[in-house]
């Protein structure tokens, strides 16, 4: 009996190489300057599920993403590297969501699949650092987890095994599935794209997308049904208003401000013999070493 | 009732220091509030919690002891936290950013719906004026953080909802005893009513944990090393001129990406805060995720070979050359003229 996993994997700004313009005059941080790129522990996410998918046979590896339109992006580049299909949950209802928000809704559309034995999400999203985003799913789908993982070693009938990376050490758990698992950096990195696969999903498209352009693709999505990336908007999952976008986020930005730092008068010496045992001799002098 | 909870972190019956360091910052914003300190110890064989933590200013401190509650698993203790939040309704829940509490946080706040920010660099009180509804909530946790890889820092505030929740790094609060005699109240409860059975779902089946070799946050000198060391090899220079003055050896992530030291030398915002007497910054170009975790310290001296190394604005001393020359002679005076 294959496996259902669905992947959980987000678009992200590249926040590690912000450069300079990448902040605008008043502090606030210019989003179109930088590059939306995988989530990179969302990549080792997907690198694991396909193993598993590789090793039992009939499994389906499904990504699920939440966020603007382009977002498709991800879902093209997983199904490039082997996932089986995409879903893009996108809707203005969503905006302005915390991580409990998102973990709301995400869970709502993950209740659409009719059988779910696994969740993998990576650790966490470089945009906000948080790592809340896989056990809140985990908490509203009554189900447990295994974060900071960094391989499934086993997965036999229904119990997966798994070895965690932890900031002191290692671990090896022991579950029983359905489960929400989130996979650190450690972890292997993620498969190149598939020539074969790109080949065949490369017109892959959301629904939206079909309509951006004026080709028509009625003829190619009807003959080619797996190229439709699905598209759920707030009208597709069970939800409560409630509890979505900012109305469902508990936590409010009060101020952002752009860091600066305290500078100082500093003396300025240079590498000769003379400026450094002078100040070595205030050093000792002064008390601030030996 | 509406206190300060934080939630302990016990490695093989010792709490760890980003508990304690939360609670001398819970102590403080207790005193602020004018409400109780409250600790949580969830694990096996807690007989020696109290002692530990009660010095750090606890009021009150629950102990849930089980053997299954040792080593951590999410479930059963997030069963505890979300029943003992319900009934205590503590206004401000702290946990350590670590691998445990950023597993059981969100958990958590999911449960009760309370917000959680996580990786918060420091906690404040203070009001929120929410604009549109025109309502004015009083002393709130105002919970600050670096975003977007560093380059802002936002205070994130939770108006409605209860316990407002924040995780802290390690190292990034000070530890401070608050009365070595004072002594709180104990109040154990019973597993039973706590936890159902069927949370113990996982099981932990190997556990490796190390000591932590380096102690780089207590020392009163830090000597640390960038890219522009250029090597492991010239790590060495670092490690012997600190054997000479007694100082810890430290590194910038960039130098731990390029396997010039290990990672647990890494200071800054993603490594460890560092608030030493001396900073020594050899080779580090200063970027904002490293000043991050280091510009508290008292006296902070930066040798590097480009004179405008944003590195230079916060130190006191810039010493402008290359490493190779600079600290070997650092070396040599300081034998020269100490004793
Ligand atoms: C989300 C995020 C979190 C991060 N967290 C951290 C963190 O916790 N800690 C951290 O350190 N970084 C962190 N970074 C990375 C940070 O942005 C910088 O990339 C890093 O600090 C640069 O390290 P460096 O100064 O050693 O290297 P570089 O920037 O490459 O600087 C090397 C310096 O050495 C000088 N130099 C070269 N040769 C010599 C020589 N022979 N003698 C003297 N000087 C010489 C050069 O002039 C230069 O100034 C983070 C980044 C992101 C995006
Ligand atoms: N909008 C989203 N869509 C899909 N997955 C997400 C989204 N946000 C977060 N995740 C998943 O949750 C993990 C943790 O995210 P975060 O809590 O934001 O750090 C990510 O690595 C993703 O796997």
């Amino acid at each position: 009996m294959g496996l259902q996993i669905v992947v959980l994997a987000k678009q992200v700004p590249d926040t590690r190489n912000v450069g300079k313009d990448a902040m605008k005059a008043d502090g606030t941080v210019n989003r179109a300057a930088l590059p939306a790129i995988f989530n990179p522990e969302d990549l080792n996410a997907l690198e694991q599920a396909l193993r598993l998918k590789d090793k039992h046979e009939g499994s389906t590896v499904t990504i699920l993403t939440m966020g603007p339109g382009r977002a498709a992006e991800i879902i093209r580049e997983s199904l490039y590297r082997g996932a089986d299909n995409g879903f893009l949950l996108t809707d203005r209802a969503f905006a302005g969501s915390d991580t409990l928000a998102t973990s709301y809704a995400i869970s709502c559309a993950i209740k659409n699949f009719p059988k779910v034995d696994l969740i993998i999400c990576g650790r966490q999203a470089i945009d906000g650092d948080t790592a809340q985003v896989g056990p809140q799913v985990a908490q509203k789908l009554g189900l447990p987890q295994i974060t900071y993982a960094e391989e499934i070693l086993d997965l036999k009938k229904d119990v997966i095994t798994v070895k965690r990376r932890l900031e002191k050490g290692v671990e090896v758990v022991e579950g029983k599935l359905p489960m929400v698992v989130t996979v650190n950096g450690s972890a292997p990195d993620c498969r190149p794209r598939n020539a074969k696969m790109v080949m065949k999903f490369k017109h892959a498209k959301t629904v939206s997308e079909k309509q951006e352009g004026n080709q028509d693709y009625t003829e190619l999505f009807d003959t080619h049904p797996y190229l439709n990336i699905t598209e759920w908007s707030v009208n597709d999952i069970k939800s409560d208003a409630d509890w979505l976008g900012l109305k469902g986020s508990p936590t409010k930005v009060k101020t952002i401000e752009s860091v600066v730092f305290q500078t100082k008068e500093s003396k300025k010496l240079t590498a000769d013999d003379f400026d450094i045992e002078s100040l070595m001799r205030e050093l000792i002098a002064n008390h601030t070493i030996g | 009732m509406n206190n300060i909870a934080v939630y302990l972190e016990i490695e093989e019956g010792i709490v760890a220091d980003v508990s304690l360091e939360l609670l001398t910052k819970g102590r403080s914003l207790a005193h602020q509030l004018k409400c109780k300190l409250e600790a949580i110890a969830i694990g096996s064989g807690l007989n020696n919690i109290a002692p530990q933590v009660f010095p750090y200013g606890v009021d009150i401190l629950f102990l849930v002891d089980d053997k299954r509650l040792y080593p951590y698993t999410s479930m059963p203790h997030t069963s505890v936290l979300v029943k003992l939040f319900s009934e205590e309704k503590p206004q401000i829940a702290l946990m350590g950013a670590t691998s445990i509490g950023r597993d059981l946080g969100p958990r958590v706040s999911s449960a009760l719906f309370s917000g959680l920010t996580a990786d918060c660099t420091s906690l404040e009180i203070g009001d929120y004026e929410e604009k549109k509804e025109g309502k004015v909530f009083k002393n709130l946790l105002y919970q600050i953080r670096p975003a977007f890889g560093g380059n802002i820092v936002a205070t994130i505030v939770n108006p409605e909802h209860r316990p407002q929740m924040a995780t802290v790094r390690e190292g990034v609060m000070k530890k401070e005893v608050f009365d070595k005699n004072h002594k709180g109240e104990i109040k154990k409860l019973d597993v039973k009513n706590y936890v159902p059975d069927t949370d113990f779902v996982v099981k932990v089946i190997e556990r490796h944990m190390e000591k932590s070799k380096v102690n780089i946050k207590g020392s009163p000198i830090v000597i640390s090393g960038g890219y522009g060391m250029g090597s492991r090899e010239n790590f060495d220079l670092l490690f012997n001129f600190a054997s000479v003055i007694g100082a810890e050896v430290g590194a910038s992530r960039a130098a731990v990406d390029a396997g010039f030291a290990d990672h647990e030398r890494q200071i800054g915002q993603t490594g460890v805060t560092v608030r030493p007497k001396l900073y020594i910054a050899c080779g580090i170009s200063g970027q904002i995720q490293h000043i991050a975790g280091m510009q508290e310290s008292s006296m902070i001296i930066a040798i590097n070979n480009d004179p405008l190394a944003p590195i230079n604005a916060i130190a006191d001393y810039v010493i402008t050359g290359n490493v190779e020359e600079v600290i070997p002679k650092m070396i040599k005076y300081y034998k020269k003229n100490s004793k």
